[in-house]
């Protein structure tokens, strides 16, 4: 009985005299787990690597590369999808995927659009329309996710043709011309006006994209729900247990995501003058944001990558584009090199995920 | 002993599909007690603390806390109500620092208006709360608090996890298993720990296989098997074999409930 118990403790005699100190963290230090240490603290230095390889490259195969203009062309063709980039990296850090992003975009564009045009509401107003509206599409497809716990994948697979067919329907494909918008509704073009310091123009919408991706970097890092948004990402279960609302997360990781995309739907119509239901982004917003995603450095599986990287991401695929017409290619080698850092991308990222061990 | 239970489960039901996880359990946590639940594995001691912390909703039955009927959704409710638990799975996210992980659901934030207006975490203040209650669990030597939990090992992590629930428990401290994967000298701290809350007046409930730790500090030992509570013995009117023989049905004990 209390013998047992005596003896039981007889075996940890043997601790009187050992060093005190209780597992001791030791920081392994090989060169190679060095760097894969970094990396799994720095997630965006991968892509800011390539970016800055792709600039050194480009800027000595191209004299044109390194001239102010070129650059700000590169900023002012990534604005749309670096904005539906921050929508992909909220939902794919909580190992979702939104395939609807595209969708939402031209769906609010048509709708801040028609608003002013079919019903006569003033501009500004249109847009808060729209901005909510496309905030509602994106909450549908979280109170889906989250509450009917139905794959991500398979709700906005849904959801992309629900809304784009709803789209043109609505809107019987009909684009409002560039010249109306400007003349009566101008607001709606406000992210294609410019400032041009020292005769270079900067788009707006250049301007809102970096300042979107600063706020979006304070609040996954600075708050708590941006941890929120990793953890659920990370391990649902822990998270739940640990005391995060996962579902209230999902649900609003959603809705801010089909936010962004309105946004980006208004500045898609600054950056085409006209409001056109058949704008490319619809059908191609997805894939060119989940590039931009994975080419950051955020992990699929949800819980690891900065949104900086999401940029870097974005803007590596602006660099290559841009400098293979300068060096002047055949422009298929872009859509060659994004695919094979694509997977470059994954397979750095798992074996960031093996520093764990 | 006619004292009031702090926290008190009647006959809690929880099935999943056809598996009965408990089958009319009863549960009783003294003020001030440290209390064991032993039983073989699949016996339903993790279902049984996660009915009572919010964690599984039991198809049947009630819990009161203080004597007063509760009703938690969500371990969130039970974290407010003072109860902290060791989940036999941790439940810490592994990408995220042991600083993140130790306030998961009740960050601080900065005061003023970065923190009410900005929302912004006041990380000096959680990295040093997070150090101190390390330390005090022994795992001083750490490094780098802001060093992803998956980079720990086993029993680091189990350490992290025993230090957020005694840090944070101020009613009742449930601990699954805590020290399954700690070495001989994590689990003397965590013992150690567990006698510290109890001197603090905090009861505490200990899942445990392992005998000796079992009745080295247990006031009284709750036998589960099959779902149910089978018996409640003192641990020092019985000896290890009898308890290890009555949890697997190799014995029957004689007295139901030692403490009735
Ligand atoms: N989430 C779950 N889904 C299905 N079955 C479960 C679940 N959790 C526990 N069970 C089952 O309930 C029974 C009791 O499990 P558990 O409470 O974990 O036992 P113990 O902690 O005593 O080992 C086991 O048969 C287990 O398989
Ligand atoms: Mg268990």
């Amino acid at each position: 009985m209390a013998a047992d118990a005596h003896q039981a403790k007889h075996f940890e005699e043997g601790l009187k005299g050992a060093s005190e100190t209780v597992a001791e963290f030791h920081e392994t230090k090989s060169p190679l787990k060095r760097i894969q240490h970094w990396l799994h603290q720095t997630p965006s230095a991968v892509p800011m690597i390539v970016l800055v390889a792709a600039l050194i490259v480009f800027g000595l195969l191209s004299d044109n590369f390194f001239k102010a203009a070129t650059l700000s062309t590169i900023l002012q063709q990534i604005a749309i999808v670096g904005i539906l980039g921050c929508a992909q990296t909220v939902v794919i850090l909580t190992a979702g995927i939104d395939l609807s992003v595209g969708a939402i975009a031209v769906f609010s564009s048509v709708l801040m659009g028609q608003m002013s045009f079919r019903y006569g509401i003033p501009a500004e107003l249109s847009i808060l329309i729209g901005l909510a509206l496309g905030t509602g599409m994106g909450a549908i497809n979280g109170l889906l996710i989250a509450f009917l716990k139905l794959p991500p994948f398979i709700v906005t697979l849904g959801t992309w043709q629900v809304l784009l067919a709803s789209n043109f329907i609505y809107s019987a494909n009909e684009t409002i011309r560039s010249a109306d918008v400007k003349e009566s509704a101008p607001a709606l073009q406000l992210w294609g006006l410019s400032i041009q310091p020292g005769g270079v123009r900067v788009l707006f919408a250049v301007f809102l994209l970096i300042v979107l991706v600063a706020i979006m970097a304070y609040v996954l890092r600075q708050t708590a729900w941006g941890r929120h948004v990793y953890a659920v990402g990370d391990d649902p279960e822990a998270a739940a247990l640990a005391g995060v609302k996962t579902r209230a997360v999902l649900v609003q990781v959603y809705a801010l995501a089909g936010f962004f995309c309105a946004i980006a739907g208004w500045v898609m119509i600054g950056r085409f003058g006209s409001v056109s239901p058949t704008a490319s982004t619809g059908q191609l917003g997805n894939i060119q944001s989940i590039t931009a995603v994975v080419i950051g450095g955020i992990s699929l599986f949800g819980g690891r990558g900065s949104i900086v990287g999401m940029f870097f991401g974005a803007l590596i695929v602006g660099v290559f584009e841009m400098g293979l017409r300068l060096v002047g290619t055949d422009p298929q080698w872009t859509f060659f090199l994004i695919g094979v850092l694509i997977i470059f991308a994954v397979g750095v990222d798992q074996w960031i995920r093996k520093a764990a061990a | 002993m006619t004292r009031e239970p702090i926290l008190k489960g009647r006959n809690l039901v929880k099935r999943y599909g056809k598996v009965t996880a408990l089958d009319h359990c009863d549960f009783d946590l003294y003020p001030g007690e440290i209390l064991a639940v032993i039983g073989d594995n699949g016996a339903g001691k993790s279902t049984l603390i996660k009915a009572v912390s919010g964690a599984v909703a039991p198809d049947e039955g009630d819990i009161f806390l203080d004597g007063k009927k509760i009703n938690f959704t969500s371990p969130i409710d039970a974290r407010a109500a003072g109860i902290e638990t060791v989940y036999q799975t941790l439940a810490m996210s592994p990408a995220l620092s042991i600083a993140d992980n130790m306030f998961m659901g009740r960050e601080l934030r900065k005061p003023g208006f970065m923190g009410k207006v900005m929302r912004q975490l006041d990380r000096p203040a959680m990295e040093k709360f997070a150090r101190a209650k390390l330390n005090e669990l022994g795992l001083m030597t750490i490094q780098n608090i802001n060093q992803a939990v998956e980079t720990l090992s086993g029993g680091q992590r189990q350490g992290v996890a025993v230090a957020r629930a005694a840090a944070f428990g101020s009613k009742v401290i449930i601990l699954d298993e805590p020290t399954a994967a700690l070495g001989v000298k994590e689990s003397r701290r965590v013992l150690e720990l567990i006698l510290d809350v109890r001197s603090r007046g905090i009861p505490i409930v200990l899942i445990s296989h392992n005998m000796p730790h079992v009745f080295e500090v247990a006031d009284r030992v709750h036998v589960h098997r099959l779902g149910k509570r089978l018996c409640i013995i003192d641990p020092k009117r019985h000896s290890m074999s009898d308890a290890v023989a009555y949890m697997t049905g190799a014995k029957v004990p004689e007295d139901m409930n030692e403490f009735a």
